[in-house]
């Protein structure tokens, strides 16, 4: 059985998963960007009681989950939402959803992914597919960040629906309501304006110094210490991992922000308000300022330039970073909004 | 980002997908395109890979040398570390720092010898020996 399902390729694999599921229940209209700005998804933290794969662990973007939650939540579309303790009984509910023509979201681990390339299979568990099928064992996968369909045996799947660790799946799948009534535009405007609401909110406002606007530059300190706290090698690796959460695959490069900017370029088609468009320019070029950041660190990581100067750069290419964020923030917040 | 400075480098992705990213046309408005990879971030791929290698062959001698159990070489091969070993086998840590001397390894039960090879995929034999397939 084969659920009639489009696959298009996404950046991000949340925001993908999202969309098309959302057109597959007759919703068009909501593009990637939308989905990622309607879901509040930009944002920035140093987790430092978190360890990935030995070095510090960060995040460009919100909470997993929250970016499909929060989209179908202000759109008004009911979800339904299920964690499974028996691998059995999890892949029994989804062929029975199959069967009904439901496609499914499904939380997976990517380690065991089996059509990922060995080296970018990490112990990462928040990735996100749609099952749409099955033909003998196989299930037939729609990864929103591949170009194409893909497959996966019924023990692969199982496997990493069920993988362990951080963020561990436990099954989980999820799918927006089947009978869900198209959301109107004016449903759409303020779906906008709550994500952009919220965004402000999350990225100015997170107490705790190590989230948002303060995380940036929390980092930036911390960055211009790994020299001489770790020596040149480690702080290289240390770099290294910093550019892999914010360029490696599903980010749409640039840590999101290139994937920001586009969306409020879109959310002026429903706010006329021209400060959407100054600061859509402001998240390009805190996108590319993110992306010299990077080249300034493979200068180090390469081995290149090893000095505490060279550390010192990229601590204030950070420090600028956080004050155009800030300062786009700041613009986003200033807006009237007209209801 | 312009759409023509979208880097088209090499990378481990060949052959599987490219990645869709955001960037901006002549005119300054956001669309998408594909990209191969990026120099950047390959090498940054390889400097984790790097690491990686290093923690494996280390641990291995330290089991060569008797300092460590095979569950430490197993660990670092499979990029686990303790929190997500503890997942897979249902092991507490602090249980599993006990297997990483081999005195202890050595006296333990085929059944728990049984949930280390499946958590590393591979089998009691393999893991006692420290052999792996490398494929």
């Amino acid at each position: 059985m084969k659920v009639d399902f489009n696959h298009i390729q996404s950046a991000h694999c949340e925001n993908g998963v999202t969309t098309n599921l959302l057109r597959h229940a007759g919703i068009d209209g909501i593009t990637e960007p939308l989905a990622f700005g309607m879901g509040a998804g930009l944002f920035f933290i140093y987790i430092p009681f978190l360890k990935v794969n030995h070095g510090p662990a960060f995040s460009f973007r919100t909470m997993p989950g929250h970016i499909f939650k929060r989209t179908c939540t202000s759109l008004h579309i009911p979800v339904t939402r299920k964690k499974f303790s028996s691998p059995a009984k999890a892949m029994s509910h989804l062929d029975g959803l199959l069967s009904e023509g439901q496609p499914v979201g499904c939380q997976v681990g990517v380690y065991y992914l089996s059509y990922f390339p060995k080296e970018y299979r990490f112990h990462f568990n928040a990735h996100n597919i749609v099952v749409f099928g099955k033909e003998g064992d196989e299930y037939i996968i729609s990864d929103p960040v591949m170009e194409t369909e893909t497959r996966l045996t019924n023990y692969e799947l199982q496997r990493v629906r069920f993988a362990k660790g951080p963020l561990a799946p436990r099954g989980q799948i999820y799918y927006p309501s089947p009978k869900s009534t198209l959301p109107d535009e004016e449903t759409i405007a303020g779906a906008i304006k709550s994500g952009i609401r919220w965004n402000t909110k999350m990225m100015l406002h997170v107490p705790g110094g190590i989230a948002g606007i303060s995380g940036i530059k929390y980092t930036a300190r911390m960055v211009s210490g790994w020299r001489d706290k770790l020596g040149v090698k480690k702080g290289g690796q240390y770099l290294a991992q910093l550019v892999r959460m914010q360029e490696e695959i599903g980010t749409g490069g640039g840590g999101f922000r290139f994937i920001y900017a586009a969306f409020l370029q879109q959310a002026h088609d429903y706010h006329k308000h021209d400060s959407l468009l100054r600061a859509s320019e402001e998240f390009t070029n805190a996108g590319d300022l993110w992306r010299s950041a990077a080249v300034q660190s493979a200068g180090i990581y390469k081995g290149r330039i090893t000095d505490q100067a060279d550390f010192d750069v990229v601590r204030d290419q950070l420090l600028q970073i956080a004050e155009v964020e800030r300062s786009a923030f700041k613009r986003l917040k200033s807006i009237k909004w007209a209801k | 980002m312009k759409k023509k400075d979208l880097p088209q480098d090499e990378s481990k992705l060949d052959d599987v997908t490219r990645e869709l990213c955001y960037a901006q046309d002549e005119e300054g408005n956001y669309t998408t395109d594909l990209s191969k990879g990026w120099e950047v971030k390959a090498k940054a791929l390889d400097v984790a890979w790097k690491d990686i290698k290093e923690r494996t062959d280390e641990a291995r001698s330290k089991v060569e040398r008797g300092e460590a159990s095979p569950v430490l070489f197993f660990m670092e091969s499979r990029l686990m570390d303790l929190p997500i070993l503890a997942g897979y086998t249902g092991f507490w840590q602090w249980t599993i720092k006990r297997h990483l001397k081999p005195e202890i390894f050595k006296k333990l039960s085929q059944k728990k010898l049984q949930k280390y090879a499946d958590a590393f995929d591979v089998s009691v034999e393999e893991l006692k020996h420290m052999r792996i397939d490398e494929s």
